[in-house]
């Protein structure tokens, strides 16, 4: 049987495409709202807000489950993990987290989260399956930046008063070597090699690059943006492209993001985004890097081949951590 | 080429990766670490009739922070083998100042937090025996101390009262709220305070169409019908006034600058030392990670802190970060790292605060606050400056009088 092609039916197949994902950006940008206690989820193949859905007080850090089907929420205000089912949409457990837990890391075997616990000097090791803490690890003042290092073996913790990246064996939990950095760390990211570990400083204004066994800062990278006060120059979120040859570094109040060449470590552009930009994540196809801005509160999705902004979608208040699940 | 502040922060990495035995030139502590000491001296405000039952004058600000400050440095000391620890000497005499300090100094304590009046700071610093220790001031915020009685000797991690006034004048600038009236009161603060307000109204552009000392002593307002013969004291004062946009109180007591707001003849608002406050820390910062602090603080201190308590955090924090990053607690290593034009700290606030090398002033943004909101942060935007903005607020170096010696 054939379909004549009248105006209503091409109308009604051009919204049947419109409306199908495309496969390239099948996947779902999950935000956390520090000040609405929500995750905004967005269907990454239409950039339309899908549902907001309430969760725990002061949601910031967030992060999937290995096998995708769960988010796992800081809810600091309530001293606890949330975790979120991503089909049901509904919080289904919660996990005990130590004091006010702002940022999380899972480790590869997908049963043990390392999570940092902001206000009592601690990374708290709980156990996602006994819903039980293993042990916890004492570290510097306010600790924020979790990295887990690829095989799992290494975490790297930052401690944002003491100045620090704090170098953890994920089996025994020992504090295996500490690296000052500068002033105020936040993010610690690992190259996908294993062979150095990227850590932002809000206050110092800079991204220290530390070599993985020698535990030594090998590479200091500065930002100087033309019209911008040094001072407003903060580096906290960072994102590797996929190739590796890329990082892209969220610059806070500067309301730019920094695409720096992770072999030379200069810094090649500077992308305009939202305002205070604070954490960023990669699509699973490497195409576009989303940065959620908390005082616009708004998310910024970055083509990262063109490199630039392609589209700013409204979120909740003082959006904090980004995932996207494939 | 590497610019004076990557080479100092290459070189602190350097010194840091080679990790030698910590110094030994301040002695050892039980588990074979460095040990930094640090004093702390105050001079408790006497007690008195508080204006409001409110927040009553706690007898521990100022410590606290420091206190705060060194279970902070504490915790990086565990992984630096740095200790730090505080000698407490609060006074309720000012005659038992000097002894206490000598004291301390007799005690090989090179770095002293001090919360003392402007005098009492300036004859502690003259002792012969404190040429080769710095003290940090915490309670004096007068400009003479960054000026023409400025001290080698003396770091200051409080604002001055041109730091204060400037804050409140930009912010009144931008607002284009430029006539202001001016109330005045008795002590000798208020005057320093009022003084700073008509040289920050010069420096912005802004009038002050109306300059009046507060007279009147509101004692008996506690009584039945008190707040009436208050609410017709401050309409009188405030009555056929030139058009004024807003109110700005000189009371650093806090005895009578919160009697102003709602009682003025025509409806306007009040700023200064009351209402709309020009402060270093208030209780609504929450921005730039202050919850943090705030909690910390308010965990261990059972209350709020306060503007001296935070200066006291900062002073202990400053030591601290110089240690760290001197891997040192040799005292003139110490004393180096601070005085580095390189050296910053985190303060909450936002921007990384250092040292003005031309009078020890600490570069801080000032809070505009009410009891429960921050109104905004100074400096505002606009008022650029070629080497930090930070410096649009308070003596600037072309300007500055601070000859030390």
């Amino acid at each position: 049987m054939s379909i004549p092609l009248t105006p209503l039916s091409c109308a009604a197949a051009l919204a049947l495409a419109l409306l199908l994902p495309q496969p390239a950006a099948a996947e779902t940008i999950l935000v956390s709202n520090e000040k609405d206690n929500s995750i905004t989820v967005i269907d990454g193949a239409s950039l339309q807000v899908m549902r907001t859905v309430p969760v725990g007080q002061r949601p910031r850090g967030i992060a999937l489950s290995r096998d995708g089907k769960q988010l796992y929420i800081c809810v600091g205000d309530d001293d606890r993990l949330d975790v979120l089912d991503l089909e049901t949409w509904r919080v289904t457990r919660h996990l005990p987290s130590g004091s006010d837990p702002e940022l999380l890391a899972v480790h590869p075997d997908g049963r043990r989260i390392f999570v940092a616990n902001e206000d009592d000097n601690l990374v708290t090791v709980v156990d996602a399956q006994q819903g039980a803490v293993i042990t916890e690890i004492p570290v510097g003042v306010e600790p924020e930046g979790m990295g887990m290092s690829p095989d799992g073996r290494l975490l790297v913790n930052t401690s944002e008063t003491t100045n620090m990246a704090h170098v953890i064996d994920t089996e025994t939990h020992d504090v295996i070597a500490n690296v000052l950095v500068g002033a105020r760390p936040r993010a610690a990211v690992w190259q996908k090699d294993g062979a150095r570990v990227w850590v932002s400083s809000e206050i110092g204004g800079t991204v220290s690059v530390i070599e993985a066994g020698r535990w030594e800062v090998t590479g200091t990278i500065e930002f100087r943006i033309p019209g911008v006060p040094r001072e407003a120059v903060q580096p906290v979120g960072m994102v590797f492209s996929t190739d590796g040859t890329r990082v892209f570094v969220a610059l806070g109040p500067a309301n730019r993001v920094a695409v720096v060449d992770a072999r030379t470590l200069q810094v090649q552009r500077y992308l305009l985004v939202g305002q205070r930009v604070w954490n960023l994540a990669l699509s699973p196809d490497g195409q576009r890097v989303y940065s959620t801005n908390g005082v616009s509160n708004d998310l910024s999705v970055i083509d990262v081949e063109q490199e630039r902004v392609v589209r700013s979608i409204p979120v909740g208040r003082l959006p904090w951590g980004v995932v996207v699940r494939p | 080429m590497l610019s004076r502040r990557q080479a100092f922060s290459a070189a602190a990495l350097l010194a840091w990766a080679c990790f030698a035995a910590p110094d030994s030139a301040a002695g050892q502590t039980r588990a074979g670490g460095a040990v930094l000491r640090i004093g702390y001296l105050g001079l408790l405000p006497d007690r008195r009739m508080p204006n409001t039952f409110l927040d009553p004058p706690p007898q521990d600000e100022g410590v606290q922070g420091a206190r705060l400050g060194i279970a902070d440095n504490a915790t990086t000391g565990r992984f630096t083998g740095q200790e730090f620890v505080l000698e407490e000497r609060l006074l309720r005499d000012a005659e038992a100042v000097e002894p206490a300090f000598r004291e301390l100094l007799a005690e090989g304590i090179r770095f002293v937090l001090a919360d003392l009046p402007a005098p009492l700071l300036l004859q502690m610093a003259d002792l012969p025996e404190a040429r080769e220790v710095m003290l940090l001031n915490l309670g004096a915020p007068e400009d003479a101390l960054r000026n023409e009685s400025c001290r080698r000797n003396l770091l200051h991690l409080l604002p001055s009262r041109g730091m204060l006034a400037d804050a409140l004048a930009q912010f009144l600038a931008s607002k284009r709220w430029r006539n202001l009236m001016l109330a005045v009161g008795p002590q000798p603060g208020d005057q320093l305070y009022a003084e700073a307000i008509r040289r920050a109204a010069r420096k912005f552009g802004l009038r002050i169409v109306a300059d009046k000392p507060w007279t009147y002593n509101p004692g008996a307002r506690r009584t039945d019908t008190g707040h009436l013969s208050i609410a017709a004291e401050a309409a009188r004062f405030t009555q056929g006034a030139p058009a004024y946009d807003i109110l700005v109180v000189a009371d650093e007591a806090g005895d009578w600058g919160d009697d102003l707001a709602y009682r003025t003849s025509d409806p306007r608002p009040v700023a200064g030392t009351q209402g709309m406050v020009s402060t270093s820390w208030a209780r609504p910062h929450e921005q730039w990670g202050a919850t943090q602090l705030q909690r910390r603080f308010r965990a261990r201190a059972g209350r709020w802190m306060l503007p001296r308590d935070y200066a006291a955090w900062l002073g202990t924090r400053a030591l601290g970060e110089a240690a760290t990053r001197a891997r040192s607690t040799d005292p003139e290593a110490v004393a180096r790292q601070l005085r580095d034009p390189g050296f910053e700290i985190a303060g909450f606030k936002g921007v990384p605060l250092s040292f003005r090398d031309w009078d020890g002033q600490l570069r801080q943004p000032v809070l505009l606050a009410d009891a429960r909101s921050l109104v905004s942060v100074s400096p505002q935007p606009g008022f650029q400056h070629q080497f930090s903005e930070l410096d649009t607020l308070g003596t600037d170096r072309p300007e500055s009088r601070c000859q030390f010696r």
